[in-house]
C-alpha cells in the first residue's frame, strides 16, 4: 500500500509514533489517584468486588494518558518522550508555534490493569485549511492517540483538536 | 455506594453535586499521581512567574479522574465510562471551591443490549463554569447485566 502525504508532510490514518509506555501499570499508583480525587470505587480498592465485576483489578479509566509520562528521572535516561509528538511535528513543519487544546475526547475500550504495559501510536485524522481565529491564523488539526496493552486490545483513544496558530507576540500555550 | 440501574434513571435527572475545597495538596496530589511533573502543577513561584497566573492549578488528568470519581459515585461500580469529551475554559487554583454537577441529556440502548446515558458535566467555581465536559456511561439493565463484561462488538462506546 503507498502512502500519501499531504501538504504538510504526513499522511492521514496511519499509525505513527509507536512507542512502548514508560512504566508498568502497578496498583500503588492506581490507589494514590484514587486517595487525590477521593475515589472510593470499590473496584480501585476491593478485591472481591474488582474480581466479581471486572475479572480482578484495574485501572481508573482516565489514567490513560499517565502511563505514558515517564518518570521525572531515571539513570541513563536520554531525553524524555515528548508527548502528542505528532502535534510538535506538524507545528514545527507548518511554521505555526502557538497552540491550544480546542477539544479532547477519552474513549475507553478494554480496562488497563496492573501488571499491562502499553503501547501508543498517533494517527492524523485531519488538518484544516487557514483560518483566522480571535488567537490568531492557523489551522485546525485532529489527531488520535491510540492506546494498546501487550495482547494489542485496544484499551483507549485520546482524541485532540488543536489550534495551532501565529501571532506577532505571546508564548507558546502547549 | 450502590449501583444504579438504566431504568431508575430519566432525562434531565440531575446527579448529585460534589463540591470539593481546592488546596495546594489537592493540584500537587492530582498532578503527582497522574504523572504529571510539570511544575506549574506544583511550585507557585513558577506559576506566578513563569506562567503569568496567581497559583498552582488542577491538570487536566486529574480534572478527568475528578469526573470519572463523580460519575461513578452516581452510577455505582457496575456503571462504565465509555466516553469523556471536555473543554478547559479556566483554571482551578487553590482555595477554590469546586462543585461538579451534572444532568442527564439522553437515554438509549443500543442493538447489542447496553444501556447508555449521556450527561452534561460541568466543573464550577463560585458559579462560573471552569471546565464543561460531556459523557457516556453504560448502565446495568438489572441484576443480571453487567457492563464490564462487553467485550468487542459488544462494547460500542
Amino acid at each position: 500500500m503507498t502512502t500519501v502525504l499531504e501538504d504538510h508532510g504526513f499522511p492521514y490514518d496511519v499509525e505513527l509514533f509507536e512507542e512502548d509506555g514508560p512504566v508498568l501499570i502497578e496498583r500503588g499508583q492506581v490507589q494514590t489517584l484514587c486517595a487525590a480525587v477521593e475515589n472510593g470505587n470499590p473496584l480501585f480498592w476491593d478485591d472481591e468486588v474488582a474480581a466479581g465485576l471486572t475479572g480482578g483489578p484495574v485501572a481508573p479509566l482516565t489514567m490513560l494518558s499517565a502511563w505514558f509520562r515517564p518518570h521525572h528521572w531515571e539513570p541513563g535516561a536520554a531525553e524524555p518522550l515528548v508527548p502528542l509528538a505528532l502535534h510538535f511535528a506538524l507545528k514545527e513543519r507548518l511554521g505555526l508555534p502557538e497552540s491550544v487544546v480546542a477539544a479532547n475526547t477519552l474513549t475507553f475500550h478494554d480496562p488497563v490493569r496492573p501488571g499491562d504495559r502499553l503501547r501508543t501510536c498517533q494517527v492524523l485524522k485531519s488538518v484544516s485549511d487557514v483560518k483566522r481565529t480571535q488567537l490568531g491564523q492557523g489551522r485546525f488539526w485532529v489527531i488520535e492517540v491510540r492506546y494498546r496493552n501487550q495482547d494489542d486490545a485496544l484499551v483507549g483513544t485520546d482524541t485532540y483538536t488543536m489550534f495551532s496558530y501565529r501571532t506577532p507576540t505571546g508564548a507558546d500555550h502547549d | 455506594m450502590t449501583d444504579l440501574y438504566a431504568g431508575q434513571v430519566s432525562v434531565e435527572d440531575r446527579l448529585p453535586e460534589l463540591r470539593h475545597q481546592v488546596t495546594a495538596s489537592t493540584v500537587v496530589l492530582g498532578a503527582l499521581a497522574t504523572r504529571d511533573w510539570r511544575p506549574m502543577h506544583h511550585d507557585r513561584d513558577f506559576a506566578i512567574h513563569h506562567n503569568g497566573i496567581r497559583d498552582i492549578f488542577l491538570n487536566t488528568p486529574s480534572q478527568a479522574a475528578w469526573f470519572e470519581r463523580y460519575l461513578t459515585d452516581w452510577t455505582g461500580p457496575r456503571g462504565r465510562l465509555a466516553r469523556l469529551t471536555f473543554a478547559m475554559k479556566d483554571s482551578v487554583f487553590p482555595g477554590d471551591l469546586m462543585t461538579l454537577s451534572g444532568r442527564v441529556t439522553g437515554l438509549a440502548t443500543d442493538p447489542v443490549g447496553c444501556a447508555w446515558a449521556e450527561v452534561e458535566l460541568a466543573l464550577s467555581v463560585s458559579g462560573a463554569v471552569r471546565t464543561s465536559a460531556s459523557a457516556r456511561i453504560a448502565l446495568p439493565v438489572d441484576r443480571s447485566d453487567n457492563p464490564w463484561a462487553r467485550r468487542g462488538e459488544r462494547w460500542c462506546p
